[in-house]
């Protein structure tokens, strides 16, 4: 399954979603896949500003836990509420329901590291 | 990367394949998002799973001096295992850490198979071929990993499947195996497993295995939702044994932990007889003189974590304002729906009912209580 085209891609597995001055952060199939089943998703609360490459929370699985990137600096101005009562909705609508938080982004220059989905996909083939 | 006999199995039934011990192995199998790690454990535990273990290695130890061998390497006494008898064992270095932990099952009088962790088996392998030579034992020792596979069957409906096909196997003791033949091979059926749950373990010709399967899952089709037993991978594999409280080398057990500290006493057999040369078993030197001193200073515990947030291996147990030990396992409970964890903590503090904190790296210490392992006990089976 290919990864939506309308959205950047980081290292660290977070699609970046730019719409006007808001950015929509959320993790690609193939991390969702890796992590398996996710329990548990706990964001930085909205207001929390942080710096590119900043941890902006954790996500649990049964297996690990991973920490969430964006690739700007910006504010956390909403988290997806729907995750705290299903997680699961991570692992089965990680493009659309499952997205993390949005962001006020102060610095967009960050998403020029990131890949289009085309480029992500051939370096991270869906297992 | 090493492939099993089942690797195409795997495939057919959407596995998600990951690297385990150089061996491509099924984490979990999806079949278009469905499925996952927790409905694999929940239906191990609540009818039966297939877990292809075949990346496990399979040593055959034979010749005269046998049992002389695995009385120097392993902890467990050997010489009294009667013919099919299983026996899980630990083998110590000679500073009583821990070099893998073992299944013996012997075969006969000079007959064995030593069931070791795929992670260790070059490494167990040198450590047998370094004592038959020191000690000029008379031992044939053949890696029989490649030209055999083994898989587990386990769940509480799974005797009720072996039934369909053998009168034998459903009535032997748990830890004792049966021989079966099949034309011109043989299996080895265990009642054995590493869920916590009742079941079988097989090991065959790995040429046998297609042939295996259909007898085995005589009228199961693994692919519908509700049959009986439906393939598992490596995820639930641990989540299920985590539960059960069974250790996994490279977390609880390692060469630098003491072997007594892991609370697997009863496979720890200080007062073993000494061999014919005087001495007992690689490690006892070391283990008794730090049973006499006191006892080793960390106890393997359970916990149960009170948060949503799961201990993770490596994080730092604390207590009273200083570390007082380290999780070596830790993930959320598919059974009982909060995050479990082991590890290690100081003996004062290793009482079922202690409170202690975890320190998950980020900033945040979770509350956690030490409870008796396991976490999770099958019922007894319905006779």
């Amino acid at each position: 399954m290919a990864s939506p085209s309308d959205r950047v891609y980081s290292e660290s597995h977070e699609w970046h979603l730019v719409s006007g001055d808001v950015l929509t952060l959320g993790l690609t199939r193939y991390a969702v896949d890796t992590l398996t089943d996710i329990t548990y998703v706990q964001m930085k609360p909205a207001g929390f500003k942080f710096s590119a490459g900043q941890a902006i929370g954790e996500v649990e699985s049964v297996k690990t836990t991973s920490d969430i990137y964006c690739a700007c600096a910006g504010e956390v101005v909403e988290v997806n509420a729907a995750l705290a009562s299903d997680p699961g909705l991570l692992n089965s609508d990680p493009f659309g329901k499952g997205w993390l938080c949005k962001i006020k982004v102060s610095d967009t220059s960050g998403l020029k590291s990131c890949k289009p989905a085309a480029e992500y996909d051939k370096a991270h083939p869906a297992g | 990367m090493l492939r099993t006999p089942l690797y195409q199995f795997h495939v057919d039934h959407g596995a998600k394949m990951v690297d385990f011990a150089g061996w491509e192995m099924p984490l979990v199998y999806m079949r278009d998002g469905a499925g996952g790690i927790t409905e694999e454990h929940l239906q191990v535990r609540r009818s039966g799973g297939l877990f292809d273990v075949s990346h496990m290695g399979r040593f055959r130890v034979s010749g005269r001096h046998s049992v002389r061998l695995l009385e120097r390497v392993c902890t467990r006494k050997i010489r009294d295992m009667k013919p099919q008898a299983c026996r899980y064992s630990l083998v110590c270095n000679e500073r009583g850490g821990v070099h893998d932990d073992v299944i013996v099952m012997r075969i006969d009088e000079d007959d064995f198979i030593v069931v070791v962790n795929a992670s260790n088996r070059e490494k167990l392998l040198g450590h047998f071929r370094g004592v038959i030579s020191a000690e000029s034992l008379v031992v044939k020792l053949d890696d029989t990993t490649m030209s055999t596979a083994m898989v587990a069957v386990q769940g509480p409906k799974v005797m009720e499947m072996v039934s369909k096909f053998s009168r034998e196997i459903p009535t032997l003791k748990r830890y004792t195996f049966a021989v079966k033949n099949l034309l011109v091979v043989k299996l080895y059926v265990s009642r054995t497993g590493y869920t916590g749950e009742d079941g079988v373990e097989v090991i065959l010709p790995a040429a046998m295995m297609g042939m295996a399967m259909k007898m085995l899952l005589k009228d199961v089709d693994t692919r519908d939702p509700n049959a009986l037993v439906k393939p598992a991978g490596l995820g639930a594999r641990d989540t299920l044994r985590l539960e059960a409280g069974m250790p996994l080398y490279g977390h609880e057990l390692n060469e630098e932990t003491s072997a007594l500290a892991s609370g697997l006493d009863f496979a720890i057999a200080l007062d073993k007889e000494p061999d014919e040369s005087g001495r007992s078993f690689i490690g006892a030197e070391a283990l008794r003189k730090e049973r006499d001193s006191g006892g080793p200073a960390r106890k393997l515990v359970g916990m149960k974590v009170d948060s949503k947030r799961s201990a993770r291996q490596g994080m730092a147990i604390w207590s009273g304002g200083k570390q007082a030990g380290v999780v070596t396992s830790g993930a959320p409970s598919p059974t009982l729906g909060v995050p479990i964890a082991m590890g290690y903590v100081d003996r004062a503090l290793a009482a079922p009912g202690g409170k202690v904190e975890i320190d998950t790296g980020k900033g945040e210490r979770l509350a956690a209580e030490i409870v008796p392992l396991p976490f999770y006990k099958a019922p007894a089976p319905a006779k």
